[in-house]
């Protein structure tokens, strides 16, 4: 009694730290954007409406800090060539294109913003003339045409790849907190679950959810309501796992059913939830009602949005907690005992099944965090989690089945691996490119970059 | 309630190109998986080289369908070598995710929009179906008056796919019943037995990816043929998981638990989407627009899918067909 | 004798007394050359993370005579079956049968060469009957190949030929009521029977055998004892592990011990088991006290329930 009182402590006292850290970070999100100089080369505010704007500015880099350009003529061009709006920038460097039509219209579409250059005053030459944005969310875009001598045409590759690397670091964070629930599930019931990017979609909605509830959240004169949604999806995500286990696979686990058949069963779930899903919520794409349009820092070459650096760091965060959790406290050490060998540590007087509840209970709840993450950063639709199932899959077999280190060291080969591999290749083979690395990493070790090699005879 | 629309279009799905399609990847499917143990999730990917294969062939280089076929069942056998050799070592669970994964790099390659020339991108390929149709005997629509009834294009493709269904049957059964089909099915049981009493595993393995590989790619040709056209929705990771239910609810192992399976599956199917669709469809449905409109009702189909997948699985995992004691799915 | 002939196919070639009278003039030491091996093993090892579980510096099988490995729990037998037999690959050391080195070569291949094993959690294909077990053991069948399969006329006779011997064999074992039922239905002795029958299908020259008595009861041991012998008596040449002393002295003309993934001792069964070596690495201060009757049921039952609880976690 004593001894399930203490563990019951420790997992109370780690979800409220947990929570803590949660609220903490996530308040940067609402705070201190930065404040560019008015007499500088200034970002424009994008505009919270429901129309898609392109926006942009025109700085000349040779002077420190950079001056506006003003006069330059921009146009937007869809891929087939055709013109759909044009601007001139203004004083300030910046320019504002309105694409005609509503949003939904431009979503998936890609876009390229091209510099006039003759328009540009002598002496000067664009790093870069076009720009090639692809629209996924119903935000404004912002794009950025540093101007300096005529030099290399492109900024080089090493800023890109910092760039990359930031989008790459956000979603490897994101990635990682979904595989370690996954890879957990696996390693103490030996399920592959399929529903697993249900889970994902699962913490997005609730979110969204909550988001959308009449009223709006405060504290201190900020509104805080869609950081009670991300925080709300962790824990109602905790309890929609515990939901799938005792409803559906402790019964099944009870019954003995193969590993094989009880795979099947998860595909059925996931296809029943996803649909359960559209049903509810349609298959649009949807956003919070905040942070949709932020405006970038600039650090360096680098844009870095305050939401992308809350995201990283919140990531990294419950990452390291929820390691920790694994590594020293009681409940973690026998998680670790039951992956390794559950009749074993049945034997030894762990409670199997309370382990795998909490299991079941942590790993949804991060991959629901993480769905609801995602939300933010880059909007949701019903099959926001089976778009990324396959990633998150390659992540924990990547770092072999069952391991925890190896969801996360697998999930941060994998997230930056599609985000820089677009530096060589076209960004539509991003996912490709991830999905032949996995094919590779198990031809060299079939067992994972981290799994160990299973006993014969 | 119109009960006959019902039992009209459920009989059409049920025996129609559709059923024949699905029928004819999970008798694929019944090889890899029923026989031989390997969860191949990828089987989509096979049908969509397949189908590309016969429709570029005419599209791009103005052959004909059966040079297509030819190039289709090659680049398959391709196919199924090249996934093959990494993946078969595999345990079993790698293996389903490698396939699928396999499976959706095919086609994100073949429907990006670097290949749309040729590929035809998100849009897919048309312009190849007139040599087939030239070929159809049957210019009048068939199926019994008042009962149900295929035009005469839809027609001709089934009788070409239930052909087809009949020779995959008739070659799984010979398979089957040989020593050969034994060293299958030892494989499926324990492959580590199988290798101690010196059968080569890896080239069994590899032997029984390549046939079902290639029912798969009957399928993907008869989906060309079927919709006149190809393109990537036709070969979504869906399909796989529904050629799987088709293969259990018939049973797996068993030479005809796909053919009833397919059957039992598009005539389910069809039934709810047609309730659904009248319960909700006209000025004052059954049910309230406010819980259900036409676009969640065409939903109900998958939904009841995922369950009936989820409730067979446990409470029938042999399938109709299939005997439990030899049951192929409750390994380890 | 003639009945048993046509179950094996296998001529007497080697003459089993002159084997075992070489043994008699050899040296009780670790690594001692025979006159005749089979096997020869150098310098293999294999690790596991930071544990050695293998690491046999030189090790000959002699032919034509039975051979016992023993050793403690975790010594490394297993192990070094595997490795022997092309289920794992070792970190060093080559190793070669009948002279021809088997390095890399893929398990398939060394049965096929006559080296055959079983294994010590039994491996039944518990959804095929008991007859398609044992036909499934016969080696070169036409009808395995892809393209003949679909022509039954060109097996068919094979097969015929194929099941009789599978029968004789299923007689000897005692399993032939048990012909047309699942595999997945027998006790756990029987399994081991049934892999034990189903690996002389092969027609092999060499039969490795892990712990194939574990689990099989008193009675049957003894005409399980009885058929080891008589594989030795057929020509073939027996390695088996095992844990029950009493058996290994009764039917083995040579024992090698194991204690930590070394060979620590081998020799003739008596001197082995009189060695000092022996005794501390393995059979501890009362191995020569016989078990009383009480005893021998108490761990049998424990060891039959150890059985069964394996059985039901594999299935
Ligand atoms: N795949 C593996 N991974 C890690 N350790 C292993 C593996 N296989 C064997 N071992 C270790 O190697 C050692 C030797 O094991 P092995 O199974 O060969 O022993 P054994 O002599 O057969 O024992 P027993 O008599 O109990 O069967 C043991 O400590 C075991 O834990
Ligand atoms: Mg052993």
């Amino acid at each position: 009694m004593a001894i399930a009182l203490r563990r019951g402590a420790t997992a109370t006292t780690a979800l409220v730290l947990l929570g803590a850290v949660l609220a903490a970070l996530l308040t940067v999100m609402a705070g201190s954007p930065a404040h560019a100089a008015e007499t500088r080369c200034a970002l424009v505010k994008p505009t919270d409406d429901d129309t898609i704007s392109i926006l942009g500015r025109i700085c000349d880099r040779r002077e420190k800090p950079p001056v506006a350009v003003p006069g330059v003529r921009v146009t937007v061009e869809d891929e087939a060539g055709e013109e759909l709006g044009e601007a001139t920038s203004s004083e300030d460097g910046t320019f504002v294109i309105d694409l005609p039509g509503t949003s939904i219209e431009h979503l998936g579409k890609s876009y390229t913003v091209v510099l006039d250059e003759s328009t540009l005053p002598e002496g000067t030459k664009p790093e870069i003339t076009s720009r090639t944005i692809d629209i996924n969310l119903d935000n404004d875009q912002t794009v950025i045409f540093p101007i300096g001598d005529a030099g290399p045409a492109k900024p080089s590759k090493f800023t890109e790849a910092l760039q990359l690397m930031v989008g790459g670091l956000v979603f490897s964070v994101l990635l990682a907190m979904a595989a370690l629930g996954l890879s957990m599930i696996f390693g103490t019931t030996g399920l592959t679950n399929f529903a697993h990017g249900e889970l994902i979609t699962f913490g997005a909605l609730v979110a969204f959810f909550i988001d959308r509830l009449p009223g709006r959240i405060e504290v201190g004169g900020t509104e805080i309501t869609v950081i009670v949604g991300v925080l709300g999806a962790f824990l109602v995500g905790g309890v929609f796992g515990w939901l799938n286990d005792t409803a559906l696979w402790r019964p099944l686990r009870r019954r003995g059913t193969g590993l094989v058949a009880m795979m099947i069963v998860s595909i059925g779930l996931s296809l029943f939830l996803r649909n359960i899903y559209q049903y509810f919520a349609g298959a649009q794409t949807r956003n919070y009602s905040q942070y949709g349009a932020v405006e970038p820092w600039e650090i360096g070459d680098i844009l870095l949005t305050p939401k992308e650096l809350t995201v990283i760091l919140l990531g990294v965060a419950v990452l390291v907690l929820t390691t920790s959790l694994l590594q020293f406290t009681r409940l973690g050490k026998a998680t670790r005992a039951v992956a390794d060998n559950p009749g074993l540590a049945s034997a030894t007087g762990i409670n199997v099944e309370r382990v795998i509840g909490t299991v079941w209970i942590g790993g949804a709840a991060l991959a629901a965090l993480a769905g609801a993450l995602l939300g933010v950063t880059q909007g949701f639709d019903f099959q926001l989690g089976f778009r990324i199932l396959l990633l998150v899959f390659a992540a924990t077999v990547l770092g072999g089945l069952g391991t925890i280190w190896g969801a996360i060291v697998g999930a941060f080969v994998i997230g930056l691996f599609t985000e820089l591999s677009t530096l060589f290749v076209d960004p539509e083979f991003k996912f490709v490119g991830a999905l032949l690395l996995l094919i590779v990493i198990l031809l060299i070790r079939p067992q994972g970059l981290l799994g160990k090699a299973q006993r014969i005879g | 309630m119109d009960f006959n629309e019902l039992l009209t279009g459920s009989l059409q799905q049920a025996l129609g190109p559709t059923a024949v399609v699905y029928c004819l990847a999970a008798i694929g499917l019944n090889i890899h998986f029923g026989y031989t143990g390997l969860l191949n999730f990828g089987q989509a990917g096979f049908m969509m080289v397949a189908g590309y294969a016969m429709v570029t062939m005419s599209t791009i280089w103005g052959q004909s369908l059966w040079l297509g076929v030819l190039v289709g069942v090659i680049l398959t056998v391709i196919l199924a070598l090249m996934l093959g050799v990494p993946t078969l070592r595999l345990r079993a669970d790698y293996l389903a995710i490698v396939t699928i994964a396999a499976a959706e790099i095919i086609r994100q390659v073949i429907s990006a929009a670097k290949f749309s020339d040729d590929l035809g991108g998100q849009d897919g390929l048309t312009g190849f179906i007139k040599p087939f149709r030239k070929m159809n005997p049957f210019d009048e629509p068939v199926g019994i008056d008042g009962v149900v009834m295929w035009s005469p294009n839809d027609f001709w493709v089934m009788t070409v796919g239930w052909l087809l269904v009949v020779a995959a049957c008739l070659i799984t059964w010979l398979l089957m019943r040989s020593p050969w089909g034994r060293v299958l099915k030892s494989i499926r049981e324990d492959e580590d037995a199988v290798r101690s009493l010196g059968k080569n595993v890896y080239a069994y393995k590899m032997q029984s990816l390549i046939i079902g590989g290639l029912f798969g790619a009957l399928a993907g040709f008869v989906v060309a043929l079927r919709s006149a056209t190809v393109g990537p929705s036709f070969f979504a990771t869906d399909v796989t998981f529904f050629a799987y239910t088709v293969l259990l609810i018939g049973g797996a192992a068993r030479v005809l638990g796909p053919v009833a399976g397919a059957v039992i599956f598009w005539f389910l199917i069809t039934v709810l989407d047609i309730a659904f669709g009248q319960m909700t469809a006209g000025a004052d449905p059954i049910i309230p627009a406010s819980i259900m409109d036409s676009t969640q009702a065409s939903l109900m189909r998958l939904i009841f899918m995922g369950l009936g997948l989820m409730l067979l699985m446990i409470y029938r995992p042999q399938g109709i067909f299939g005997d439990r004691r030899e049951l192929a799915i409750d390994g380890r | 004798m003639d009945a048993e002939q046509e179950v094996t196919g296998r001529t007497p070639g080697v003459d089993v007394e002159a084997s075992r009278r070489a043994l008699a003039g050899i040296e009780p030491t670790p690594g001692v050359a025979k006159p005749d091996p089979i096997l020869v093993a150098d310098s293999v090892t294999r690790t596991f993370g930071g544990l050695t579980a293998v690491d046999v510096a030189h090790l000959e099988v002699q032919r034509g005579v039975i051979t016992a490995l023993i050793g403690p729990n975790g010594a490394g037998k297993t192990t070094l079956f595997n490795l022997l037999t092309g289920f794992d690959r070792p970190d060093t050391g080559t190793w070669s049968f009948n002279g021809t080195s088997l390095g890399r070569k893929p398990a398939y291949k060394v049965a096929r060469m006559g080296m055959v094993r079983t294994f010590q959690l039994t491996k039944v294909l518990s959804k095929l009957t008991v007859i398609e077990n044992m036909r499934v053991g016969a080696t070169a069948q036409r009808g395995e190949s892809l393209l003949a399969a679909m022509v039954a006329p060109l097996w068919r006779s094979q097969e015929k030929a194929n099941t009789d011997r599978a029968d004789n064999l299923l007689e000897r074992f005692l399993l032939a009521e048990k012909r047309e039922d699942f595999a997945g239905s027998l006790s756990g002795g029987q399994r081991k029977l049934l892999e034990m029958a189903r690996s002389l299908m092969t027609d092999p020259e060499l039969v490795m055998l892990d712990e194939p008595m574990a689990g099989v009861n008193p009675a049957l041991k003894q005409s399980l004892l009885g058929h080891v012998k008589s594989l030795r008596d057929e020509g073939r040449t027996v390695l088996f592990v095992e844990h029950d002393m009493d058996m290994v002295r009764d039917i083995s003309d040579w024992v090698v011990v194991m204690a930590q993934g070394k060979v620590v001792a081998e020799g003739p069964p008596d001197t082995v088991m009189a060695d000092p070596a022996v005794v501390d690495a393995y059979l501890g201060a009362h191995h020569d006290a016989e078990l009383t009757f009480e005893e021998e049921e108490k761990i049998l039952a424990e060891a039959e329930a150890e059985i069964q609880k394996e059985a039901q976690g594999h299935e």
